[in-house]
């Protein structure tokens, strides 16, 4: 493990921000710290960078213990939310601070600053100041100031919130490939799962500054851990008598249910497949979501979501439809289940 | 239309309120020194003791500036960028200056420095003087405009946050330098802005000093305190003339600090 936390605490007056927290990351790895505000995210980035203490527990970066290690020599690259650029600097002066502080001479200053900005594609705007860049080139500065010094660790917090949502789907690309181009190991924070998904090899999920697991998306995805991670990845509703529905029955122990959009199929009454594992419901709403229509369906008082392919059968609203629900997460105490619809089985075997 | 009514007013009142309350006084300073012509305008305010007064006055002013400013500037920074115990204490104390009336400054002096006073035999000893003396003076102005610096910097640092300087330290800039780098560029105009207000108020400050000054004229007396006595002693053309330095060097404090809140406001868009 090339960074490791261990047992990690940290109060701020009455609020636990992190709550022993351990979790280890491979060199070279891109990582995705995920969690709602306010989950401690960003105090567990902050401690590894040295910009907070933590009560107790040890960091360990490439095996060394850095715990009494100041922020500056700890080897990092920090881009701050808000990017931190210097604004009385140039766009040059700011990503050569770093190797400005360290004493180097001047024509390795500028050889590795025009290196920097051809990396980030800003090529004749070095003498421009941080108010006359768009928010994207604003980011690109501030990881390229990030990087100047040459970290072995690379942090970033929030990297995208501040950009419109437009140049934000761009910039993630960009930031994944040059990350890659570089070959830093790298951590970001992020509230936003679809950016954690499409950016991070591996996903941190934190809650109440608590790591509630850790995995690749499809990992995560596929089989969350806890509760949270299960009603946090992917858009989902929780649901309390599933056995209500067609095809499940209560498991003991298990009260409540988490249903994706993705785990239902709706047709039209004419063209139900599997009359046993499928059950009326009335359209209750529909939304047009540019690629997607999503419907939101009255299911004997439960009210659920699904999403619709445009190219299928127009529904409207009031109209009785057919709901078959593959699968749900059922949630127990301390675990999640994933539970498949048994009806669809035995009528397939009919069927055949 | 009624807004149009009510704008008129408003600005008229403004006006009126002004020039009633304001330039009608200042004028007749002016007026009245000149009153009775240049020449003894002239002599009045080059006359020995009152050269003296204002040398004294500016000596005072120029210590409290260089004394505040250091102290206003430490003080905004440990209160805007670092976190402990006791800042919202610190903050208000500092304030304190604002709200006690000087008179009560000047007799804080006196009781703790004066005959009376608890540090007395200490200054006896060290053969120091400070009631009755330059020092006693320099210190209570001092404590007047303490708060002036420390409160134009605050507001502004504290709206830039500390993400600026924290990126500096990461990458290894220490203290000082991350402050001339990145701090001060920052403040400049805003700290012209509270210098230019302690001056002004250092300037004119009478309560405070009129306690602890001594009125020895030549010696302890400062401007304000020199129009005072040349008022009581009926001097009155004398009076008005020294107050009209006074004023002068007011109006040109009034003019700078237009300039900087002017450059200011240009540098917060």
């Amino acid at each position: 493990m090339y960074v490791e936390l261990k047992n990690l605490n940290k109060r701020f007056g009455g609020f636990q921000a992190s709550d022993n927290i351990s979790f280890g990351i491979e060199k070279g790895k891109l990582i995705g710290l995920l969690g709602p505000s306010g989950s401690g995210k960003t105090t567990i980035l902050r401690m590894i960078a040295g910009l907070e203490t933590p009560d107790s527990g040890d960091i360990f970066i490439a095996g060394d213990r850095v715990n009494d290690l100041p922020a500056a020599k700890r080897g990092i690259g920090f881009v701050f939310q808000n990017y931190a650029l210097f604004r009385y600097m140039t766009v040059f002066d700011n990503i050569a601070f770093g190797l400005t502080v360290q004493k180097r001479d001047k024509e390795y200053i500028r050889g590795r600053v025009s290196e920097l900005i051809k990396l980030i594609g800003l090529e004749k705007m070095e003498k421009r100041h941080p108010h006359q860049l768009s928010g994207g080139q604003r980011q690109r500065v501030a990881f390229a100031r990030a990087l100047a010094p040459n970290p072995h660790l690379l942090l970033l917090d929030e990297p995208f919130a501040a950009i419109d949502a437009k140049v934000r789907k761009e910039l993630r690309s960009w930031l994944r490939e040059t990350i890659n181009k570089v070959g830093i190991t790298s951590i970001f924070v992020t509230h936003d799962q679809e950016e954690a998904v499409e950016v991070a090899d591996e996903i941190i999920i934190t809650n109440s500054g608590r790591v509630e697991q850790v995995g690749t998306p499809i990992e995560i995805y596929k089989n969350p851990k806890t509760h949270f991670a299960a009603k946090f990845i992917g858009e989902s509703i929780t649901l309390a008598d599933y056995d209500k529905l067609h095809g499940f029955e209560k498991v003991k122990g298990f009260d409540r249910a988490v249903l994706r959009p993705e785990f239902v199929h709706i047709t039209k009454v004419q063209k139900e497949l599997y009359p046993h594992a499928s059950q009326r419901g009335i359209v209750e709403n529909i939304f047009f979501k540019g690629n997607t229509l999503e419907l939101r369906v009255d299911l004997g008082g439960q009210k659920i979501t699904a999403y619709q392919s445009l190219d299928d059968a127009s529904f409207s609203v009031g109209e009785e439809v057919s709901v078959l629900i593959y699968r749900l997460y059922l949630l127990g105490e301390n675990e999640v289940r994933l539970e498949e619809n048994h009806s669809i089985k035995s009528e397939g075997s009919f069927f055949i | 239309m009624r807004s149009k009514t009510l704008q008129i007013f408003l600005i008229l009142l403004g006006v009126l309120f002004v020039a009633l309350m304001l330039l009608l006084p200042l004028a007749t300073v002016l007026a009245y020194a000149l009153r009775q012509g240049w020449r003894i305008f002239a002599a009045a305010i080059t006359d020995n003791y009152a050269v003296k007064a204002l040398n004294l006055t500016l000596l005072a002013a120029g210590i409290t500036l260089v004394v505040n400013t250091t102290f206003g500037i430490f003080a905004a920074w440990a209160i805007t960028k670092f976190r402990f115990r006791g800042k919202q204490a610190l903050t208000t104390l500092i304030d304190i200056p604002f709200s006690i009336s000087p008179i009560i400054a000047g007799l804080v002096f006196i009781l703790i420095f004066g005959r009376i006073g608890w540090a007395y035999p200490l200054l006896e000893a060290w053969k120091v003087k400070i009631v009755f003396a330059v020092p006693g003076i320099v210190l209570a102005t001092i404590f007047v405009t303490f708060p002036f610096v420390s409160r134009a910097l605050i507001p502004l640092m504290q709206s830039q946050g500390s993400d600026e300087e924290e990126a500096a330290a990461l990458m290894g800039a220490k203290g000082l330098e991350i402050f001339r780098k990145i701090t001060f560029p920052h403040i400049k105009w805003g700290l012209l802005y509270g210098v230019i207000l302690c001056t002004a108020r250092a300037l004119g400050e009478f309560g405070a000093v009129s306690v602890v000054s001594g009125h020895l004229r030549g010696k302890t007396n400062t401007l304000p305190l020199h129009v005072e006595i040349l008022f009581s002693e009926f001097r009155l053309t004398a009076a008005f003339a020294v107050a009209s330095v006074l004023v002068v060097i007011a109006v040109i404090i009034l003019i700078l600090r237009n300039i900087v809140e002017y450059r200011l406001k240009k540098e917060e868009e």
